[in-house]
């Protein structure tokens, strides 16, 4: 089990970084921790799709000066990035929503600011 | 109740997401002909050395195109939400 | 807020550095690890190292807001054009017809390793400098709408 743990070190940590995220997401009233959640998970699913695609003793798939042509997996590195730059998008705009909603309630509990409403 | 409820629903999804990852190997990934494929045509086909931007901005082209608007829209969003907060309370004008 | 004389020299000294670097990032995009998303990011630093060097109402000088926008727009619609333009040949929408050609961005590759070209790749360098326009203003009038955003109101 021990070794077992230390070969898919990273497959772990992804499933410790999911469990993290969803365990932040619904236990906590914070709104900007709940966001602080989401980024997590999100960090989760990026470091599967690389782990995913690693091959043993594999080099970047980029041909300028390289020194050998076993190379990991590309699609999901571009899937990654794809991933990534939509993620950047998603937290920008959860994180003004949750500045105007503070501009607007003077706090971002998120049970306080449903029973603010109206 | 309820908190003691959702950490049991965490501890059971951690243990299941482990029983399920002890299965992968990691460093040896299934066989995949596409990435051999563009491994292998990247440079022919596009002419470019980096296999990951070809991926991107040429075999998945029409993918880049809708993810630079989801960031224009995420900016449009942005600046709809700040633009004015309160009825006659103005932050830019330019 | 101001932060020191210190913070801001420095601040001042690394900008033109980081938007250098970005370039660098974004041309290289189709030889080296980077590309447009990357080179963007890093020219945004540059727009955030000022940012929080200095107060905003000292940056709107620097980072216009309408330049910006201008920059963001440019971005996407040379993205789209370039997709565009393989229709004039009679190609399907996004078709690199520019690689290979021997014309003056697409040097003929071979398969293997070598040592980098920078005039190959055909469309992708044009893309790669498209995203990376749109990246940078988007992601500096991001933080720039934010910073707004937590201006103290006015009593």
């Amino acid at each position: 089990m021990m070794t077992r743990l230390l070969l898919d070190l990273p497959f772990f940590t992804v499933v410790l970084l999911v469990v993290i995220g969803l365990g932040a997401m619904v236990l906590k009233r914070n709104l900007i921790k709940i966001l602080m959640g989401l980024s997590i998970l999100e960090s989760a699913v990026n470091l599967f799709l690389v782990a995913i695609g690693y091959r043993q003793d594999g080099v970047a798939p980029i041909f300028t000066n390289v020194p050998s042509l076993h190379m990991v997996l590309p699609t999901v590195q571009a899937l990654t990035l794809t991933s990534i730059v939509i993620g950047v998008a998603t937290s920008a705009m959860m994180l003004s929503f949750a500045m105007i909603l503070y501009k607007k309630y003077g706090t971002v509990d998120a049970r306080d600011i449903r029973k603010l409403k109206g | 109740m309820k908190t003691a409820v959702l950490y049991a629903i965490l501890l059971i999804l951690f243990g299941g997401l482990l029983y399920i990852v002890t299965d992968l190997p990691f460093g040896q990934p299934c066989k995949a002909d596409m990435d051999e494929y563009f491994i292998r045509n990247s440079q022919t086909q596009t002419g470019a050395n980096n296999v990951v931007t070809s991926v991107v901005f040429d075999f998945r082209g029409f993918d880049t195109l809708g993810e630079a608007t989801v960031l224009f829209t995420a900016v449009l969003g942005v600046g709809m939400m700040f633009r004015k907060l309160h009825e006659g309370e103005e932050y830019e004008n330019d | 807020m101001k932060m020191t004389k210190i913070v801001r020299t420095t601040a001042d000294v690394f900008y033109p550095f980081c938007l250098a670097f970005g370039l660098y990032v974004v041309m290289h995009g189709h030889l080296t690890p980077g590309g447009g998303f990357q080179g963007g990011a890093v020219m945004a630093t540059g727009a955030a190292l000022l940012i929080v060097a200095r107060s905003y109402e000292d940056i709107t000088g620097r980072l216009r807001k309408g330049v910006l926008k201008v920059c963001e727009a440019t971005g996407l619609m040379l993205f789209l054009l370039a997709g565009l333009s393989g229709l004039l040949k009679g190609l399907p929408f996004m078709a690199n017809w520019l690689t290979q050609t021997g014309g003056w961005v697409g040097k003929v590759m071979e398969f293997g390793p070598n040592g980098g070209e920078l005039a190959t790749g055909g469309l992708i360098p044009l893309l790669n400098v498209g995203v990376g326009i749109e990246v940078l203003g988007g992601l500096s009038i991001i933080l720039l709408y934010m910073i707004s955003g937590t201006k103290e109101k006015k009593p």
